[in-house]
Parts: structure tokens; sequence; C-alpha cells
């Protein structure tokens, strides 16, 4: 019998081979932790009294969900991590001025490579799939004891698969995809599973599609959403590794607990309705939506592709007069190819508010903060009751391109 | 090990961990103010209103969203002693067991309600429903995980292990 991806990594660096439903414990190339789950991390590391991390090049910390801080609070929380990273002699501490949102920056950065085994204590670490690697969140003990000993212990997933075919419509693209999975298959639906995407369509996306797709695959539950690695996987990873990657694929006869198969030509741009990431519908059933804010940005669908999208739309148009749209570039890189490339100036130009990059909004942190009533179109992953604000405010999950256009419409619409 | 509480807290389907501790409070580690939050994104009565020893019961997916281990901790630190539900989201699940928070994964979690008595049986996951004399049975723990509820935790066994 064969294996699949995430079997391939996982035995490769078990150094025996393994299937899905073996409980292991096994060593990451890199654990990472944020300023919300490092503090929690930090108590826990602590009270072991070990004095020195399993590996500090291995260990990356990015303030990024409340930073530059937004209170008191989060500043001494930040600060917390700020002296851990010092004391410990954590190299790759990403503060205000070289932070980007987590999963923008650990990939732009080289940090985390094709093959890999990636520990995050942040839900969305599952982004990474992208490269080729098996990457899953966890939560701030399970980042505590990685500190320590350099391993996790994990059940190593089933995989469900998910053939991708046809030819993808104009303005459609990896959210759309993977909106569309989950609504096919319920926010549990890959529950403790690997969710492997693969088909025709696959190879044509950008590695900024394939990011967004991985991304999200916990919204559907998933541990890990995983791509095979192929020439644009390299393009991108090259010029930027500072060590070794390796390749691994899944065998043609490797066992799938379930394959469903997407025929892409039928896919339309989906929005996500409130409350849930599942609740998609395609952009023509939208009906009308009236927004009130709408939110460029996020680890989904903060990157250069993305805002270049979204520059299309906007370009020569005014935002809506009773529309506040905000932008939030990834990282800090993205923000300077940005502005170069001009869409910062079309972005101010159509009557948008640039932020510095930052989680911000997205769980509800600051920076465009919902009221009672209020809703919002946004690029990020989450829609759950109050996930923006207010517990009575809305979120809707989309594109760039069509939460650019429905900036433009005051309602929730396609690009025209 | 027998438990015996008064369930307080049932809950629907897809509760998330937004839902149990708004990411508004994502800036403190301290235990007693999380139990004040508990479930104040989906009942804001809830933190008052439980006592020690309470049990929450839910339906499907119980925990998912992001991996915020305040969740968990919220939980704990307001005295209930179990979660049962007919699933669990993966990382909650995990960090439930890390830090020793005792869940259960039963399908018939829809015959019991609000202010049941249930007794629980730690060894064979049976529950019975002293309100109306029913039987549950629940999926046990794989025995690695059984391993880590019984050292008392993920930082424990990591100690032993590693003889810290
Ligand atoms: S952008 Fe949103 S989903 Fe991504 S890491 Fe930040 S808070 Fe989490």
């Amino acid at each position: 019998m064969g294996k699949t991806i995430t079997e391939k990594i996982l035995s490769a660096h078990l150094g025996k081979e393994v299937s899905a439903g073996e409980l292991i414990e096994v060593k990451v190339d890199v654990a990472l932790g944020n300023d919300i789950t490092s503090p929690l991390a930090i108590v826990e590391f602590e009270k072991l009294g070990v004095k020195s991390l399993f590996d500090p090049d291995k260990v990356v910390l990015v303030l990024d969900h409340f930073v530059p801080n937004k209170d008191v609070r989060s500043a001494e929380q930040c600060k917390f991590v700020r002296q851990f990273a010092k004391k410990y002699g954590v190299k790759n501490f990403f503060d205000v001025g070289q932070m980007g949102i987590e999963h923008a920056l650990l990939p732009e950065q080289g940090l985390v490579l094709t093959g890999d085994i990636i520990i995050g204590a942040d839900s969305h670490t599952c982004t990474y799939g992208a490269l080729g690697a098996f990457s899953t969140g966890v939560g701030s003990t399970d980042l505590a004891a990685v500190w320590a000993t350099g391993e996790i212990w994990l059940k190593v997933p089933q995989t469900i698969k998910f053939v991708c075919s046809g030819k993808l419509n104009p303005w459609v693209g990896g959210k759309d995809l993977i909106l569309h999975t989950i609504g096919d298959i319920g926010v549990d639906g890959a529950n403790y599973m690997a969710m492997e995407f693969t088909g025709e369509v696959i190879p044509k996306l950008t590695m900024a599609d394939r990011f967004t797709m991985s991304n999200m695959a916990i919204e559907a539950g998933g541990k890990a959403g995983i791509i095979a690695p192929d020439e644009i996987t390299l393009e991108y990873v090259k010029p930027r590794a500072k060590r070794e990657w390796r390749m691994y694929s899944s065998d043609s006869d490797a066992e799938y607990v379930e394959s469903r198969e997407y025929d892409c030509s039928q896919i339309e741009p989906q929005v996500a309705f409130p409350h849930l990431p599942s609740n998609v519908k395609p952009i023509s059933q939208v009906g009308q939506v009236e927004i009130d804010q709408a939110v460029i940005g996020s680890c989904t669908n903060g990157r250069i592709e993305d805002l270049r999208l979204a520059a299309r739309v906007l370009k020569g148009k005014k935002v809506h007069k009773d529309v506040r749209l905000i932008i939030i570039p990834g990282t800090q890189q993205i923000y300077l190819q940005a502005v170069k490339e001009g869409l910062v100036e079309i972005f101010i130009e159509a009557g948008g508010a640039i932020s510095t990059p930052t989680c911000g909004p997205c769980l509800g942190g600051y920076m465009g903060i919902l009221a009672k009533g209020e809703r919002c179109i946004a690029t990020t992953n989450r829609n759950f009751v109050g996930r923006m604000g207010h517990k009575e405010s809305e979120v809707y999950l989309a594109n760039p391109a069509i939460t650019a256009a429905s900036a433009i419409a005051g309602r929730i619409a396609p690009v025209e | 090990m027998k438990i015996t509480g008064k369930v307080f807290g049932k809950f629907r389907a897809d509760i998330n961990t937004d839902e149990i501790i708004p990411a508004v409070y994502l800036d403190t580690t301290s235990d007693e103010e999380l139990a004040r939050h508990c479930m104040e994104g989906i009942d804001t009565e809830f933190a008052q209103g439980v006592q020690k020893g309470n049990i929450i019961v839910a339906d499907k997916n119980f925990g998912c969203g992001s991996s915020r281990e305040h969740a968990p901790i919220a939980i704990k630190a307001c005295g209930v002693s179990c979660v049962i539900a007919k699933s669990f989201a993966r990382i909650f699940y995990r960090n439930c067991i890390n830090i020793g928070l005792p869940i259960f994964e039963c399908d018939q979690t829809d015959k019991i309600k609000e202010k049941d008595i249930l007794e629980i049986d730690f060894q064979t996951g049976i529950i019975k429903n002293l309100s109306t004399d029913e039987t549950y049975s629940t999926t046990l723990f794989p025995e690695f995980m059984q391993k880590l509820v019984e050292v008392g935790g993920l930082m424990e066994y990591v100690k032993q292990k590693n003889r810290l």
C-alpha cells in the first residue's frame, strides 16, 4: 500500500514507516508562537525549569495580533514575549517594523520549507501545507512542550483528497475554491484529517492562491491542508531557503478516506454568510446585502497578489460613501511592494484606509471593529458570531476582488 | 474515579472558541479573569451562574475555530468538571487533554437536558443520567492520551519523560 504525502513527511522525520491512525512523538523543524498564544506557553515553559530552548534557531516568535499595541494590556503581553525572546536567544523574533502576519511572514522569510514539520500555537499554521509541508496548529501547552523537547505528540491523520478539475472562471481563485469546499463538507467535514488538494487546477495556481486554500483547511476542522510541491513551489522556496528542503508527493495507491471531485468551471466567486465559513452562496445568489465596512487583509488574503487584485478593481473608482474600506498588507515586504507598484496610491485615491501589517480586525482586536448591527465583507477566514466586534454585527467572507467591488457598490457585488 | 454533577449549559453544534472566550480577553494569562468571561460570546450569564462541579453538554464540533488555550482554561477555571459533546474540534480536544480538563465524546447528548444530574465513570466512560435513569456510553481515549490525562497533563508527562 502506498503512502500519502502527509504519511511520508511524518515517516521521514520519525525515521520509520508510519501510517494513518498511529500515535507518534516526532521532532519538529519549526515551532511558532505569537503575541496571544506565547504568553501562556511561556508561563508553562518556565514552570518546567529547563534552562534553554530545544533549539533557539527553530523557534519563531511573531508579534502580530494586537501590534502596534492597541492598549496597555497588549503592550504588557508583547513585552513579556520580547523579554522571553531575548533571554532564550530567539533570533527569529519579529517585532513592529519587521513583523507581518505570521502566516504571510514565515514563508516569505524562508523560515518554513517544503517537507518540513511545523507546529504553531495558532490554528492557521496549516497555511504552510501549500509548500508541501506538514504543518498544524496546536495550543500553548503543546508549544511549551515543543520548546522544551523539540517534539510533539500527534496522531498520523487520515487524508481526504480533493480533485479540482476544469477551468477557473474570471475572478475565481483559491479563496473561492476553499470556501466552496468548506460549504460542501461543512465546518467539521475534515475534523482530525488532512485535506490534500489535487487535480489539474492546482498546478496552475499561484503560491498566493495555494496559501489561501491551505490556510482555511482548519475552517473545515482539518489538521492540515496540503498541496504536493511542484515547479511553482520551488520557484518560491529556492530563493528564500537557507537550509535543505525535501519534496514528497503521494503515491498513486495511497489510501484516502474519501475522494471528492469538483468541476471548477461550475464555481463562481463565493461568499460565506454569517455565522459560519460553511454558509456559502455563489455571488449570483447573494441578493441585496448592504455593507458598512470592507476589509482586505489577514493571513488568508493579505498577500501582494491579493492587493493587486483589489487594485485592479478599485483603480479609478471611489469607495461608496457609506462604506469604510480598510486594507492591511500582510507583511512589511508586501507593503513596500504595494507602494512601489503604485497600489497604495490607487487605494488612497479610491478612499481606502491603509494600515501597517496586523491581524487587527480579523479577530476583533482593533483597527476596524464593528458596532451593533453593522455588516462587513472581509477577505478574512472566520465569520463567527462577534468575530469582528459586536455580537450583533455580521461578517461575510469573500475574495479580494469581490470585497473591493462590494466596497465600491455599497453592497455585496460581483466585479463589473 | 466517578464524578457526579449537574448539567449547566446545554449548547448547540459548532460552538467556537470565540464564543467560549471572545478575543478581547486574549490579553491575559490569568485563570480567574478568563473564568469570569467563560462562554460570554454565547451566554453572558453563564459565568455568573456556573458552580463548581457543573457539567457542560453540547452537540457536535465543540470548540472549533482558533487554537486559543484560553478557551479550555476558562472552562476549567470556572469550576466545570467536564464537557460532554458529540464531538470536539481537534485543537480544542488536544488542549483539553494537555491541560487536564476531562472531556467525553458521546453521540447521545440530545437526550441530556439542562439541570440533569449525571454520574460519569472515568474508567469505563459510562455516563448515568440520574434524572432519567438512562445510561450512555462514550468513546474512550486511546492509551497514550489516557496516560497524559492520568499523569495530570502534558507538562507533567514531559517532566517525567525527560526527568526534569
Ligand atoms: S490574520 Fe486573523 S486568522 Fe490570521 S493569524 Fe491573524 S487573527 Fe489569526
